[in-house]
């Protein structure tokens, strides 16, 4: 530990802020966890703004509907969706916010939901690809992945696809393959796609800016 | 005798079509589902520990605290007190729950006490890997010596290709349901029709209990053939928890720690030839690993096999690391890496133009594809500007960034796999095609849709194609390039038989033999008398209640000229190199690739696209990085374990040799051969651009620095 | 991931009391681009982890009398979209989209930016913060180290993986910290500490302290750029990068900032860099000049002799740019 740390940790309990003291006003859950670091007999007054260990019930505003599940703070948004709402169009590759295979659209901008807690994305507007077609007609971006054979194995291409509408959401005016290269920096492909991906992109701004925008 | 020859090419409707790919849609909307989106009623999760230890000897092993943990329903350790583990990562316990974290915290809880003992895992400098180098001993052809002693020119050089591994999107595992004597398996595989028997050999069942679907696969590249040791335990935990079904995809660490690897190679290369360009002779001391199998030597020298005198010493190195699977070409692209670096690296030592020696050196190559070498030469040339663009080695002009070319080149069998399929034509008329096959995002299903409905005579879409299912008639597994040949050519083979079927029911009623008979656009008619017909719907209600369901074989031993083997290509790369900071950067690729009869240019190109993405990722990124002291893998994930993304790729031209002589010699492979040069036409076109060779791949800016460096110095 | 307990506060005072008084008891999540791996690698297993993103306190970006507040939660995105950032502080804007990926950007906010744990493949292995086997013996100088320091101090071998953090400190921003006895506000530079246990943290807060807000004076007639040596357009971490700052007196160059990222564990101040440009006209040679000899005392490893060239060509470009960005 550095020096400059430890200084600061001794300030901290020369100040008189003691484990005890400062965990005064903070509410207790149960479990052995929760234990460690709470004391017994603190207040209740912050007993909502603490959840789990153990699972909670929470709700998910996925695709325009409220889902309720019940999962532990640590489970993911992808996780959440894949193992207990069954919503698989993203995938678990890296598991590490890199590859960008689980991307949704959260609040209207694209994220690694394998990087995201379902817990803390309460509230927000969540879209996974599923929620993307409508009326069972496939979204523009998708229709763009087919016609251009922007897919191999195709378990990249659902994160790709949800990272191209997040990017032509915000830049409706798209012409260029640099931008297109800028705007889907954060997913990759092993089996080598991205020629066709970069077609499909543009073909989508096209067929996007013609009205046909999901 | 019903003929099963492919119509001419002048007058295909459905064959040679840019179709999309049918299943296009359903991946592009996330609805597809691989087998690692299922989610079966009451199915458990399971969680695998796997050695910290490149090298350890397992001294005991205590599961009591995992086994007593709320949710935890089986634990199987397969790594009992005694075992030698051999690598990091290798399988000791598998744990099923009910849900996936508690899987993991079960593992955790896993007690383990190792003896660890040392561990080799590095393999470039073979004089530090002591007893684990295994010669293969001296191959010798003519009389080398002489050569070397005639040769007007020796150049020599030093070249070297690390460990890559998979990395496949999905990672390996199943879903598995034991219950009572039926067990029902949703593996990730390429080998849909054998994986099941491999499953119940492990566990001392009839392969008759094993029923096996996939609808998806999400990469493999020649990784995902066997049933695997989670495949096995995955089964077990179901049996162990009453039969429910259990989910095993390794996470991405252990993936890439032991799912599958490329071996590396490393080789010192001396040519003898003559100041024309003309090669003598050759001598390489070549050396490799692929994990504790040691691995075997690349076909060199490749491609010029006809070299006349060669010798050639191998060494395997046995390393404490995950063991190689097959990987796309197994061994071609670490082939023509080397020899296509030693022969630019002669021509830039006699200062002649590298497509000069290559072409003059086609006469080594096997005669029966000397001119397509030689054309796709000149084809390569003409696309990558190549008269405009090259010049000799180390571009003079200013500035730091320094552009250039090179050239690799591969070959490959492909020849078709024994493939059975069925071809059921209903009275109401839809026509379903079955397969024990996989589409690995190669385009499988729509090519054979595209048969089919060429042989008919119907529109693609009515033609229904059902893949991935061990009931289906079976085909042999999706490896070496050999899945469009069998297939392609069974699901023919069977549509001509179906349809001579079909002939017979409806002769009577135009009046006609069966063997006067055609399918053509929707309809049966009357050959030379199209004015006679019956609506394919028609047609078919004449089977009254009985379906017409026949099959085809494909037999690799008389493919009846439907597929062949044997391909030639070229690749050509265009790169600009910043010598201060020595990124590398794609300006361009090409590739020109026979393949035979193209059933689907659009797909066929996708797969060289796609190749050429590869061969950027290799020559320019990616390597598995080993820990001398800890023996670990330090990249087994997608940060430091660096693949191209979308802007890292340039452009990429193909052109896949369409030509009539081509065509006439049948379907044949494609998914391997443009994987092969891809690297070796990098690191020429950066030896080419900066004056000097950078002997070891991936092409870093650490490694294009030193190289630099060592010039100057 | 091990089990942990989400605390989701609302009021600074209540999140920072819900921190612990030492570490590995709690851990702060903010755009969790970090966190979240490293709790599924189990290099960090915090038994509480503390949400600050709603707290009020830490968001927006504002004009100061003296410059510009950016609240810690704000996010990559946020910045690269703020006018008031892209009107004065190019470096900062290009330090952000260097982060080549739009979800990471996103997500990831400007604290998190700051107090991310670093990248090195031993500590991110389970080899504690500064790579060290069980013997003892540190990784990084006998093992793989393309990525690490060439100005290694002590027994750290890493390289801070801040981005934000060499532009911030050549612009002269100091760090807001609210702990449990009140605030109190540091240069950026004090922030990055060299940790001297294997269990040590790469930045001086204190367990129970959240980094609330940056304070960046204004930067009006000070020319600003950041050059980053990337080998992959797509996502990637820098190989080596260079800000600089530069206050101009017509066309010399009066006082210069100049700091190195990714080549130490902490940001790099290349004072003699900044004193070889102060008086001078800057020129492409002497740009290049201030390259070399802003890599004097670096320390390669057996492998990453590389970086120093990196180096020189980070801080010679990033002077280049700065001299054509707008004042």
């Amino acid at each position: 530990m550095s020096k400059h740390h430890d200084e600061r940790e001794e300030k901290a309990l020369r100040s008189g802020f003691s484990r005890r003291g400062f965990l005064k006003g903070v509410s207790v859950t149960s479990g052995a966890l929760g234990s460690a670091i709470l004391e017994e007999d603190a207040q209740a007054q912050t007993a909502g703004r603490l959840f789990g260990p153990s699972a909670v019930p929470i709700t998910l505003n996925i695709n325009g509907a409220d889902q309720k599940l019940t999962v532990e703070p640590r489970v993911t948004l992808l996780d959440a969706c894949r193992n207990h709402l069954d919503l698989t169009g993203a995938k678990r590759v890296c598991d590490r916010g890199t590859c960008g295979a689980c991307t949704m659209i959260v609040n209207g901008k694209v994220v690694y939901s394998c990087t995201v807690l379902a817990i803390d994305v309460q509230g927000k507007k969540i879209q996974t690809i599923e929620g993307i077609s409508q009326a069972g007609k496939p979204h523009p971006v998708s229709v763009a992945f087919v016609n251009n054979d922007a897919q191999q194995c195709g378990y990249c291409t659902p994160g790709f696809v949800m990272a191209a509408k997040g990017f032509l959401d915000r830049n409706p005016n798209v012409t260029t393959l640099e931008q297109v290269e800028k705007g889907l920096g954060g997913n990759l492909c092993r089996c080598g796609t991205y020629v066709g991906v970069r077609k499909a992109v543009l073909e989508a701004a096209k067929a996007m800016k013609g009205g046909r925008n999901a | 005798m019903p003929n099963y020859s492919w119509p001419p090419m002048e007058s295909r409707k459905q064959i040679g079509k840019r179709y999309r790919r049918v299943d296009g849609i359903e991946k592009a909307t996330g609805r597809a589902k691989y087998n690692s989106d299922l989610n079966k009623p009451g199915m458990l999760f399971a969680a695998m520990l796997t050695s910290p230890y490149a090298h350890a000897k397992v001294r005991s092993i205590d599961t009591s605290q995992a086994e007593k943990m709320p949710g935890v329903t089986a634990v199987r350790v397969v790594a009992p007190a005694g075992t030698e583990l051999q690598w990091v990562s290798q399988e000791i316990a598998f744990v099923s729950a009910t849900s996936e974290e508690v899987a993991r915290d079960a593992v955790r809880a896993i007690k383990v006490d190792y003896e660890v003992l040392p561990h080799v895992v590095r393999e470039e400098d073979l004089s530090k890997v002591a007893d684990r180098a295994k010669p293969a001993g001296e191959q010798v052809t003519g009389d080398p010596d002489k050569a070397f002693r005639e040769a007007e020119v020796i150049s020599e050089g030093m070249y070297g290709i690390p460990v890559l591994t998979h990395c496949c999107l999905e990672p390996h595992g199943q879903v598995v349901e034991w219950k009572g004597d039926q067990i029902n398996y949703w593996p990730s595989t390429q080998n849909v029709t054998n994986i099941g028997p491999d499953l119940a050999k492990n566990l001392g069942v009839p392969a008759t209990q094993v029923k096996v679907h996939m609808d998806h696969i999400g990469g493999g590249f020649g990784s995902k053939f066997p049933a695997d040791r989670w495949g096995v335990e995955c089964a077990n935990l179901s049996k162990a928890s009453g039969g429910r079904p259990v989910k095993l995809f390794l996470d991405r660490a252990t993936e890439l720690n032991i799912a599958g690897n490329r071996p590396s190679a490393f080789a010192k290369i001396r040519l003898a030839a003559k100041k024309d360009g003309t090669i003598i002779g050759w001598e390489s001391s070549s050396w490799a690993t692929g994990g504790m199998s040691g691995g075997g030597m690349p076909p060199i020298p490749y491609v010029f096999v006809n070299i006349p005198n060669r010798r050639m010493n191998h060494t395997a190195v046995m390393t404490n690391c995950g063991p190689l699977r097959a990987w796309r070409a197994p061994n071609h692209p670490q082939a023509s890496f080397l020899t296509c670096s030693a022969i630019e690296d002669l021509a830039a030592k006699l200062g002649l133009d590298p497509m000069e020696v290559f072409a003059k050196n086609m006469q080594w190559v096997a005669e029966a594809r000397r001119d397509s070498y030689l054309a796709q030469l000149k084809k390569a040339a003409e696309m990558s500007e190549w008269s405009k663009r090259w010049h000799r080695r180390g571009d003079s002009g200013p500035g730091p960034i320094k552009r250039g070319m090179g050239i690799g080149i591969c070959t490959w069998g492909g020849l078709g796999h024994a493939s059975n399929c069925r071809v059921t034509i209903h009275p109401d008329g839809s026509v379903i095609v079955e397969l024990g096959s996989q589409d690995l995002g190669t385009g499988t299903r729509t090519v054979i849709a595209q048969v089919v409905a060429e042989t008919l005579g119907l529109p693609l879409e009515s033609i229904k194609v059902n893949l991935g299912d061990n009931s289906y008639p079976p085909s042999n597994p999706s490896g070496g390039s050999t899945t469009v040949g069998g297939v392609s050519s069974s699901s023919r083979i069977a549509a001509v038989n179906a349809l001579e079927k079909l002939f017979e029911k409806v002769a009577p009623a135009l009046g006609a033999q069966p063997d006067q008979l055609e399918a053509v656009d929707g309809k049966i008619q009357v050959k030379g008398n199209p004015s006679k017909n019956l609506l394919w719907g028609a047609a078919c209600k004449k089977l009254g209640v009985q379906s017409i369901s026949e099959m085809g074989t494909n037999d690799p031993r008389n493919p009846r000229g439907l597929n062949t083997q044997g391909v030639a290509g070229i690749q050509v790369a265009d790169v600009s190199v910043d010598t201060e900071t020595g990124v590398v950067t794609m300006n361009r690729m090409v590739a020109v690739q026979d393949c035979g009869l193209v059933i689907n240019p659009r797909l066929a190109e996708s797969q060289v696209y796609g190749a050429c993405i590869m061969s950027i990722c290799g020559a320019l990124m990616e390597e598995r990085i080993m820990d001398a002291k800890t023996g670990r893998v330090l990249n087994p994930d997608m940060e430091f374990y660096k693949l191209a993304g979308i802007g890292d790729i340039g452009e990429i031209l193909v052109d896949l040799h369409i030509t009539p002589e081509n065509d006439k010699r049948g379907v044949i492979g494609l998914g391997e051969p443009p994987t092969v040069g891809g690297i070796a036409a990098i690191a020429n076109a950066v030896a080419n651009a900066i004056g000097v060779r950078v002997p070891t791949v991936p092409l870093t800016p650490n490694r294009v620095l030193a190289a630099l460096q060592e010039r100057r110095a | 991931m091990q089990a942990f307990e989400y605390a989701n506060p609302a009021t600074l005072q209540e999140a920072v009391a819900m921190l612990g008084s030492s570490w590995g008891e709690a851990d702060i999540l903010a755009g969790g681009t970090d966190l979240i791996s490293l709790m599924k690698d189990y290099i960090h297993t915090p038994k509480r982890v503390v949400n600050i993103k709603g707290l009020k306190e830490l968001q927006g970006i504002t004009k100061t009398a003296t410059g510009l507040r950016i609240g810690a939660v704000v996010t990559f995105d946020e910045v690269a979209e703020s006018p008031l950032i892209r009107s004065e502080y190019p470096s900062i804007v290009q330090a952000v989209l260097g982060v080549a990926s739009p979800q990471i950007r996103n997500m990831g906010t400007v604290g998190g930016d700051l107090c991310q744990r670093n990248r090195c493949w031993y500590f991110r292995q389970g080899f504690g913060t500064l790579g060290k086997d069980k013997d003892g013996t540190s990784l990084p100088p006998i093992g793989e180290n393309r990525y690490h320091a060439i100005f290694p101090k002590g027994d750290a071998y890493f390289v801070s993986a801040s981005s934000l953090g060499p532009p911030l400190i050549a612009l002269g921003a100091k760090v807001k910290i609210a702990g449990p006895s009140g605030s109190r506000e540091i240069p950026v530079e004090e922030l990055f500490v060299v940790p001297t246990s294997n269990k040590g943290r790469e930045v001086s807060l204190a367990p129970n302290e959240i980094l609330t807000e940056i304070l960046i004076p204004s930067a009006r007639g000070v020319r600003n750029a950041t050059y980053e040596v990337r080998h992959k357009q797509a996502l990637d971490w820098p190989l080596a990068t260079a800000s600089v700052a530069l206050r101009m007196k017509g066309s010399t160059v009066a006082s210069a900032k100049i700091v190195l990222g990714h080549v130490g564990p902490t940001p790099v101040i290349a004072t003699e860099a900044e004193a070889l440009l102060a008086g001078k006209a800057l020129t492409p040679d002497l740009a290049a000049e201030a390259g070399k000899v802003a890599v004097n005392g670096a320390k390669p490893l057996s492998g990453n002799e590389y970086k120093v060239q990196l180096t020189r060509v980070a801080v010679k470009r990033a002077l280049m740019e700065a001299m054509k960005a707008r004042a």
